[in-house]
C-alpha cells in the first residue's frame, strides 16, 4: 500500500497546476479520493464542518440502494427462469449462451442461478452507465476546472434499476448522456440542476425509444409465453382490467417482495422500505417528502375509488396496490427525496410530496397512454420545486411582518 | 446606417431572429419534422419578408403612425394569401403537411418585427436586403433542425431513406424524441449554444 501510495504520490506534479497534464486534474484527483482519504484540510473559515461531507452523502444513498441492487440481480433472473419453465423460448443473446456455458439451470427455485442471470443482464447496463457517464463528467469537469462530483454515483445507480433488462446498451448510454449533459451540466453540475439527473435520462429515453421501454414485450428477457401468459408489468394489466386482474395475478405478499415484471431495480417495495429506513434514520433523505407522497396518493386513489368509473376499471385499483405497483417505492424513496431537484424548505417538502402523491395516480388512472406515472410526476414537480420555496419563503415573510406589524 | 453588406449577412449568425432574438420558435418547431416542409417554409417566409420589407418601406412616409400596425397586418396578410394559394396550386402534398402554419406566417414575429424595426426607417432597397438576411437568417436554422431531425427521428432525408429503420429489416432504431416538438427545442437549444459558444458576445449578462 505504501507503495501505491508513494507511486500516487510522485505523479502527483504533473496533474497540479503547471504540470503537463494539468487538464486532467479532476480524473487525477478523483481515483486519488477513490482509493485514498484525501488530505487536504480546511483552510477558510467556517473551520467547523459536518462530517457528513458530501462524498458520505452520497454513500448512504448506495448502501440505501443495496436491498434493491439484490433485487434486481434476483429478480431479473427469476422473471426469465419463471417464463421459461412456462415454456417461454430462452432469448437468443450472450445471456443465455453464457447461461448455458456455466452449466446453470434455468430454474426459478435457483437462487444462485437466478443471481447469475440477473447480473449478466443488470451489470452490462450498470457499467455502460457508468463509464459514459463517468466521461462526460470527467469531461466537463476538465473543461470547467473543478473536481468530478460524487454526485454522479447515485446518479450512475439509479438509473440501470429504473431500465427493463431488455434495453439495448446503445440507448443506456445515449441516455445516460442526455440526462449527465442536458439534466445536470448545462445548468452548471451537481448541485445546479433542476431535474433529477437518473429521471432526465429515463425520460429521454422513454420518449425516444417508446418500443425498448414501455409495452408488453420487454420486462422479461425472454420470449413470450405459448399459454399466453404476457410479460406486461402489473401496471398495465390494471389500466385494462382493473382491481380483479391485479389481484388475480399476484398476491399483495409477493407483490410487496417484488416478485413481478417491471424496471430491473423498482418492483420490491421490502427493498424500498429497508431503503427509507437507512435514508429517513441518518438524516438524508426527507421522511417529510416521503410521508407527504404516501398521503398523497391514499388521498387521490381513496377519492378515484368513491367516484368510480364505468369505463376506466383502473378507477377502481385501491391506494394499498398504487403503494406496492410500478416504481413508486422507488420513486418515493430514492427520486422524490433527491435534495437538489426537490424543495429546500421543510414545509414545501409536505406540499411537494403531496402533489407527487396525488399526480402519480391521476397520471395513471386518468391518463390512458401512460399505465405508470412515477417518472413524470417527479419530473412535474421538480419543475415547481423553486416555486413551492417561493412561496413558503414569501408566507413566512409575511407572517413575520404581520407579527411585528402596527 | 449599416451597409447592404451587414443587412443581409448580420441576421445569419450575428442577429440571428430565431437563435438571439428568439422570434418565430412555434413554426420552428412544427415545421422542422421533414426537410422539404421546413425548406418550403423557409422559401414562403422569405418571400413574404423580402415583399412585405419592401412595399411597408415605399410606404413608410405614408402611413399614418396611429394605425401603422393595421396597414402592415394588411400588406402581410395579402403576401401570405399570395404564398398560400401559389403552395396550394403547385405543392399541394407540402401544403397539406404545412397546414395551417403558412396562414400563420401572417403572427410571424420575424415579419413585424422587420418592418417596425427596419423597414419603416429604412429606404426600400436597404429593407429588401434586411428581408431576405433575416428570412435566410430563419431559414438556416430551420434547415439545419430538420437535417437533424428527419435524420436521426426517422432516418431519411428529403424522404429518401439513407438509415435504413429496424422496422424494414435495417439496423436504425428512430428516435422517437427527434419527432416531437420537444425534440426541436432541444436542437434549437444546442443551436444557440453553439453560436454562442462561438460568438460570447451573444451572451446575456445575468
Amino acid at each position: 500500500m505504501r507503495f501505491l501510495r508513494t507511486l500516487l504520490d510522485s505523479q502527483a506534479h504533473l496533474f497540479e497546476k503547471g504540470g503537463r497534464l494539468e487538464r486532467l486534474y479532476p480524473l487525477w484527483e478523483a481515483q486519488d479520493t477513490i482509493l485514498y482519504t484525501p488530505g487536504e484540510v480546511t483552510r477558510a473559515a467556517p473551520h467547523v464542518r459536518d462530517a457528513l461531507d458530501m462524498k458520505r452523502l452520497m454513500m448512504v444513498v448506495v448502501v440505501a440502494l443495496s436491498g434493491c441492487i439484490y433485487m434486481a440481480l434476483y429478480n431479473t433472473g427469476y422473471q426469465v427462469h419463471l417464463a421459461i419453465a412456462g415454456g417461454a423460448a430462452p432469448l437468443d443473446v450472450w445471456q443465455t449462451d453464457a447461461m448455458r456455458s456455466m452449466g446453470l439451470p434455468f430454474a426459478p427455485e435457483n437462487l444462485w442461478a437466478c443471481l447469475v442471470h440477473g447480473a449478466l443482464y443488470f451489470v452490462p447496463v450498470l457499467a455502460v452507465t457508468f463509464a459514459v457517464g463517468g466521461f462526460w463528467e470527467v469531461l466537463f469537469a476538465s473543461v470547467r476546472g473543478h473536481e468530478v462530483n460524487e454526485g454522479f454515483l447515485v446518479t450512475g445507480m439509479l438509473l440501470p434499476l429504473t431500465l427493463p433488462a431488455t434495453i439495448p446498451l446503445w440507448q443506456v448510454a445515449l441516455g445516460v448522456t442526455f440526462g449527465v449533459v442536458i439534466g445536470k451540466e448545462i445548468f452548471g453540475g451537481t448541485g445546479m440542476n433542476v431535474l433529477n439527473p437518473a429521471l432526465t435520462a429515463r425520460a429521454f429515453l422513454f420518449f425516444a425509444y417508446p418500443a425498448q421501454m414501455s409495452g408488453d414485450a420487454i420486462w422479461i428477457a425472454a420470449g413470450t409465453s405459448p399459454d399466453g401468459v404476457s410479460g406486461a408489468t402489473i401496471l398495465a394489466v390494471a389500466s385494462e382490467s382493473g382491481l380483479a386482474g391485479v389481484t388475480g395475478g399476484l398476491d399483495p405478499w409477493q407483490a410487496f417482495i417484488g416478485l413481478m415484471p417491471g424496471s430491473m431495480g423498482e418492483t420490491s417495495a421490502l427493498a424500498c422500505l429497508a431503503g427509507a429506513f437507512v435514508l429517513v434514520a441518518t438524516g438524508i433523505g426527507s421522511w417529510r417528502i416521503m410521508a407527504s407522497v404516501l398521503v398523497g396518493t391514499l388521498g387521490t386513489a381513496l377519492l378515484l375509488n368513491t367516484v368510480g368509473s364505468v369505463t376506466n376499471p383502473y378507477f377502481e385499483v385501491t391506494p394499498l396496490w398504487h403503494f406496492l405497483l410500478g416504481g413508486w417505492a422507488f420513486g418515493t424513496v430514492y427520486m422524490a427525496t433527491d435534495p437538489v431537484s426537490g424543495p429546500s424548505t421543510p414545509t414545501g417538502h409536505y406540499f411537494y410530496g403531496g402533489l407527487i402523491g396525488a399526480l402519480v395516480v391521476l397520471i395513471r388512472v386518468v391518463n390512458p397512454a401512460y399505465p405508470e406515472g412515477m417518472m413524470l410526476a417527479i419530473l412535474f414537480m421538480n419543475l415547481f420545486a423553486p416555486l413551492i420555496d417561493y412561496l413558503v419563503v414569501q408566507a413566512n415573510v409575511r407572517r413575520r411582518r404581520a407579527r411585528y406589524a402596527g | 446606417m449599416s451597409t447592404s453588406r451587414e443587412a443581409l449577412i448580420d441576421p445569419l449568425f450575428n442577429n440571428n431572429p430565431i437563435a438571439l432574438q428568439v422570434l418565430g420558435i412555434c413554426s420552428a418547431l412544427a415545421v422542422t419534422t421533414k426537410m422539404d416542409t421546413a425548406l418550403v417554409m423557409s422559401a414562403a417566409v422569405i418571400f413574404v419578408l423580402l415583399f412585405s420589407n419592401l412595399f411597408i418601406s415605399m410606404l413608410r412616409n405614408q402611413i399614418p403612425t396611429s394605425i401603422r400596425i393595421i396597414v402592415q397586418l394588411v400588406i402581410i396578410a395579402s403576401l401570405v394569401i399570395v404564398v398560400d394559394q401559389v403552395l396550394k396550386a403547385y405543392l399541394f402534398e407540402i401544403s397539406k403537411q404545412l397546414s395551417v402554419f403558412v396562414g400563420l406566417i401572417i403572427t410571424n414575429c420575424i415579419i413585424m418585427g422587420r418592418a417596425e424595426a427596419y423597414a419603416m426607417q429604412n429606404p426600400p432597397g436597404m429593407s429588401m436586403i434586411d428581408g431576405l438576411g433575416n428570412g435566410l437568417g430563419y431559414g438556416v436554422i430551420l434547415a439545419g433542425t430538420a437535417v437533424i431531425r428527419e435524420l436521426f427521428g426517422s432516418g431519411s432525408l428529403f424522404s429518401v431513406q439513407l438509415l435504413p429503420l429496424v422496422s424494414e429489416g435495417g439496423w436504425y432504431t428512430p428516435n422517437g424524441l427527434m419527432v416531437l416538438s420537444p425534440g426541436a427545442f432541444f436542437i434549437i437549444g444546442f443551436f444557440i449554444w453553439a453560436i454562442r459558444t462561438w460568438k460570447p458576445e451573444q451572451v446575456e449578462q445575468d
